[in-house]
């Protein structure tokens, strides 16, 4: 609607005001409190530029990679029902099958290394939350995650965090 | 100090992409030859380097780094001061910069990369384009070109008045579309965006790529 088009033109969420300042894109939003608000809550950009490097190649990689077909089965799964459409099961497998070769690449990264960008938990693990929460918890594909040792213990590790449990309650579609 | 490697081939959108970024912030780089046309990047010598097989990666001493949206901004940050400031002068500005690569990244790459696979890669394969799967996407395109306009009626570049990495994230696909697919239409029926194209495109960095 028009009033959400001024904010945001391409018509989606989230979007943040922040004082005169409007700012769309969820990515963009991270990064902008993340810098913000740098020397104060979890530092999310590393401690250096090689560190900062090493955040921004991972946060691209669940943008381009992982994001979109984690969010075709999630789409097919638990979206098309709730509008009405069935599922195809078709799409579901190739996104599966994607996904699982994505997290192939992950398995390996995490088995020598705590969290994506190096030993420290930052924007790049913090953008897998959301929609690995509804593979796992609303779409019955866990074991993409649990198959996989070092994946596992990432998750486990990542979503056990106080400040995503918080969020994580409350995200139901009514 | 070693010149920066970059892995890449030379008619990859995303290598060039990376190659002008260079070239912008005047930094000495070799281009290292990865042959895609014979799948050198899923060979394990290049898999080594980027396990997800794709181009291009840089290795800047220690440091080995791919996507190329990334590498864009290490460079724009590690080189801030010398050459195109790429990131604004100001937080909010910064953060508008990383908004429209986002959208480059998000909304504009895909349905642009579509048309160019269809138009040109699945015939150099040997099959033949998708027609409708082309008109579904030149329909999206559309849309966030109209969205562009709309912005580049207020606005000289995508962040602000200033060229940014969101401007220059758009060129090697946007190139593309005019020079190999036949979609110029898209950007020179639109005022505010062919102006605003005509202006990125003509830059010296930029045209050193293709020639």
């Amino acid at each position: 609607k028009p009033q959400h088009l001024a904010l945001n033109p391409f018509g989606q969420i989230p979007v943040i005001q922040d004082g005169d300042f409007t700012l769309f894109e969820s990515r963009a939003i991270a990064k902008y409190l993340a810098k913000k608000y740098m020397g104060q809550g979890t530092d999310l950009l590393g401690s250096t530029l090689t560190e900062r490097a090493l955040v921004e190649q991972w946060c691209e990689v669940e943008g381009q990679s992982f994001r979109g077909p984690a969010f075709s089965i999630i789409e097919q799964i638990l979206l098309a029902p709730i509008l009405g459409d069935s599922t195809d099961e078709e799409a579901v497998k190739i996104s599966v099958e994607k996904v699982g070769k994505v997290l192939d690449v992950y398995e390996e990264r995490l088995s020598k290394s705590k969290y994506l960008a190096g030993d420290f938990f930052s924007l790049a693990d913090l953008q897998h939350l959301p929609y690995s929460h509804y593979l796992v918890n609303a779409c019955g594909k866990g074991d993409l995650i649990s198959s996989r040792k070092h994946v596992k213990a990432w998750w486990e590790d990542i979503s056990s965090r106080p400040a995503w449990k918080k969020v994580a309650e409350k995200m139901k579609f009514k | 100090m070693a010149a920066i490697k970059v892995h890449g081939y030379h008619a990859s959108t995303l290598t060039v992409m990376v190659l002008c970024c260079l070239n912008e912030k005047e930094v000495e780089y070799e281009l290292v030859l990865v042959d895609l046309p014979t799948g050198a990047h899923k060979k394990p010598e290049y898999l080594a380097l980027n396990p997800f097989g794709v181009v291009p990666t840089i290795q800047d001493g220690d440091l080995t780094l791919y996507e190329s949206r990334a590498i864009i901004r290490y460079l724009a940050k590690k080189f801030q001061g010398q050459g195109t400031n790429f990131l604004g002068s100001t937080l909010s500005e910064e953060a508008l910069v990383y908004q429209w690569c986002e959208v480059e990244g998000q909304s504009f790459n895909p349905p642009a990369l579509s048309i160019f696979s269809q138009i040109v890669f699945v015939p150099m394969r040997g099959g033949s384009t998708d027609e409708a799967a082309v008109e579904m996407n030149v329909e999206k395109l559309e849309k966030v070109l109209d969205i562009y306009e709309e912005r580049l009626s207020k606005s000289k570049y995508l962040a602000g008045d200033f060229f940014s990495l969101a401007d220059l994230q758009h060129l090697p696909c946007t190139h593309y579309l005019v020079n190999a697919c036949g979609k110029g239409d898209l950007i020179s029926s639109r005022k505010h965006v062919n102006a605003w194209w005509e202006d990125i495109s003509s830059r010296p960095t930029w045209k050193i790529n293709f020639t």
